[in-house]
């Protein structure tokens, strides 16, 4: 069990509530070489079992989590997995460059859904190649011993050629989805819900859209570790990613609603296990593809091509 | 932060119209007894299978530690969140999380303090007279509405203050106007040594501005659209000035919602002020 990047804020907020070391891993918002300030306000509005935000990833720049949000975690224990953005390949690259010597990173993920400011502001995650790219770059500049994974974004053409890409390219798991572009326009004052127009929305009325890319990619890539997320809320939500092929599964909105959510869920998740009669959790990854009785077959049935 | 919130879930004990507002009393232990005047609760609704995802942020109007401790929250119906709110029985039951956030700091003297609340603003004001007169401040408050079904509290207020002084914009009650207009005079004759104001910003924004002229310092509850309100989902930041000079944008929930007036960039409210730590340059879409 996971924080989703973004919704935990730099951990000290979640530990009020339970202890950050129980989770899966922390994950945190992405960090980038410069502080930001993030996107004006309105920053989110909430839609029908979603959510939509534009924060625009605010943070205080990777010098500061060096120096007070990473070392909190580290202190206690936590299992940290920190999520990097940037502009350009050269940048990502330079973040985990800095994140390689530093005490206390579980895991980076590499957050693809930024705009590339070279590629005139088409996000990574759209195109295989250069989201390969960056995920190659920053492979070789992380420490062997640190996994590398990359977050997907759902409203791409293929999910399956951008996740094998990325595969490809070094990643040693995905993380998947993003939250996929929405808007919102408020009828009363006649404008968009967001100061910034779309962002990005989350909660549990992108969870089909999440599983299907589960589903879609596990089919493919059946070796690849597959984090799963996108409106999870209870522990029924994280079992349908784990028979779609996520073997670890990260909650997001949820925990806006509820700050206990992760605990919550987790046990949700262990009851239910249980009684199916489970011992581990990897016995049921990716189950739902591979019904009783009628072996490893099925698979191609929701690939692209049928679609 | 100074009391680590908690979440519970709260049977409603009694509901009621106060003029153009709702007051919703709530038994909630463990949130009542570490509330502070300035606090506020996140407040789930719509029941459990809901479709709404984010909390509702109320301030704590009052306290009272009857059955282990209830809060009273005011609200306005707004959306469909607030209407569920408002359509709550006695013995329904209600998720709350709190207390949230940074309360009214309290002079460490006895001293004049104005209080000054627009709308239902004034609700979280009570409570701070309360903890003021304790320390032996004289109280005086100033309440705002565009109408007199919309000024909330008048008669606590003028029982709890020295004076209380309503102001109308349709003149409805007391005087017409805002309470910009009143607030220099009341200042005046009182010779007040701090102002507190809750309310909507652009209230906010002229109180502070009187107070500055004044040079008398102010402290104000702001209220912004938040979706979590215990500090992660950084929707409801706002640009203000820190000790260093260097303006952030900070989380209303959090970091607030009671701030020094002065320092809040209101006129800046809903944007990225140039100079902000991490604004826009060119290097970052």
């Amino acid at each position: 069990m996971l924080t989703a990047s973004g919704c935990g804020g730099t951990g000290r907020e979640l530990a009020q509530f339970f202890d950050v070391t129980r989770l899966g891993a922390f994950v945190t918002r992405s960090i980038t070489m410069a502080p930001r300030a993030g996107r004006p306000t309105p920053r989110m509005a909430e839609t029908p079992s979603g959510l939509l935000n534009a924060v625009g990833l605010q943070g205080p720049g990777v010098e500061a989590f060096l120096t007070q949000e990473l070392p909190w975690l580290a202190e206690r224990g936590a299992r940290t997995v920190v999520s990097i953005g940037g502009g350009t390949v050269a940048e990502y690259t330079a973040l985990a460059r800095r994140l390689a010597d530093a005490p206390g990173v579980t895991a980076v993920e590499v957050n693809l859904s930024c705009p590339n400011i070279e590629d005139r502001g088409r996000v990574f995650a759209r195109d295989g190649s250069s989201a390969a790219e960056v995920v190659a770059s920053v492979r070789a500049a992380t420490r062997y011993d640190v996994p590398v994974i990359a977050k997907l974004a759902s409203d791409v053409a293929d999910i399956v050629a951008v996740a094998r890409s990325c595969v490809d390219g070094g990643a040693d798991a995905l993380a998947m989805i993003n939250t996929p572009v929405g808007m919102s326009v408020d009828v009363d004052s006649m404008r968009p819900a967001l100061a910034a127009g779309t962002g990005g929305l989350s909660g549990p009325a992108i969870r089909p859209i999440a599983v299907r890319c589960v589903w879609q990619v596990h089919a493919a890539l059946p070796g690849v570790p597959i984090i799963g997320m996108g409106g999870v809320t209870s522990g029924r939500d994280a079992l349908e990613f784990v028979l779609a092929g996520a073997c670890a599964v990260a909650v997001g909105s949820a925990l806006f609603h509820d700050p206990y959510a992760c605990p919550r869920i987790q046990r949700e998740l262990e009851e239910l296990l249980t009684e199916r009669g489970f011992d581990r959790l990897a016995d049921a990854v990716g189950l739902a593809h591979h019904p009783p009785g009628s072996g490893p077959r099925g698979r191609t049935d929701l690939e692209e091509s049928s679609l | 932060m100074a009391a680590s919130p908690v979440q519970v879930t709260g049977t409603v004990l009694t509901t009621r119209r106060v003029d153009a507002y709702h007051a919703l009393t709530v038994v909630a232990p463990g949130v009542a007894d570490r509330t502070r005047p300035g606090h506020f609760v996140g407040v789930a609704v719509g029941g459990p299978s809901t479709s709404m995802l984010t909390r509702r942020a109320f301030a704590i109007h009052d306290v009272k530690p009857d059955y282990g401790g209830t809060v009273e929250l005011v609200f306005t119906v707004r959306g469909p969140g607030t209407a569920w709110l408002a359509d709550l029985r006695a013995r329904d039951t209600l998720d709350l999380v709190g207390p949230l956030g940074r309360p009214f700091p309290l002079p460490r003297d006895p001293c004049t303090c104005v209080l000054v609340g627009g709308e239902y603003g004034s609700a979280s004001l009570f409570a701070l007279a309360d903890a003021l007169q304790q320390r032996g401040c004289r109280i005086d408050f100033v309440l705002g509405a565009p109408s007199a079904d919309r000024v909330f509290g008048a008669l606590r207020a003028r029982r709890m203050g020295e004076t209380t002084t309503l102001t109308t914009e349709d003149g409805s009650i007391g005087m017409r106007g805002k309470v910009t207009d009143v607030l220099p005079g009341v200042i005046a004759d009182t010779r007040a040594d701090v102002v507190y104001a809750c309310g909507p910003m652009a209230m906010l924004q002229g109180v502070t501005a009187v107070a500055v002229e004044f040079d008398i310092p102010v402290q104000v509850a702001v209220e912004e659209a938040m979706a979590c309100g215990i500090g992660v989902c950084m929707t409801c930041v706002l640009p203000v000035i820190g000790d260093d000079g260097v303006t952030r944008m900070v989380r209303a929930c959090t970091d607030g919602p009671v701030f020094r007036g002065e320092r809040v960039r209101f006129e800046d409210v809903g944007t990225i002020p140039f100079d902000a730590l991490g604004a826009p340059g060119g290097r970052h879409v």
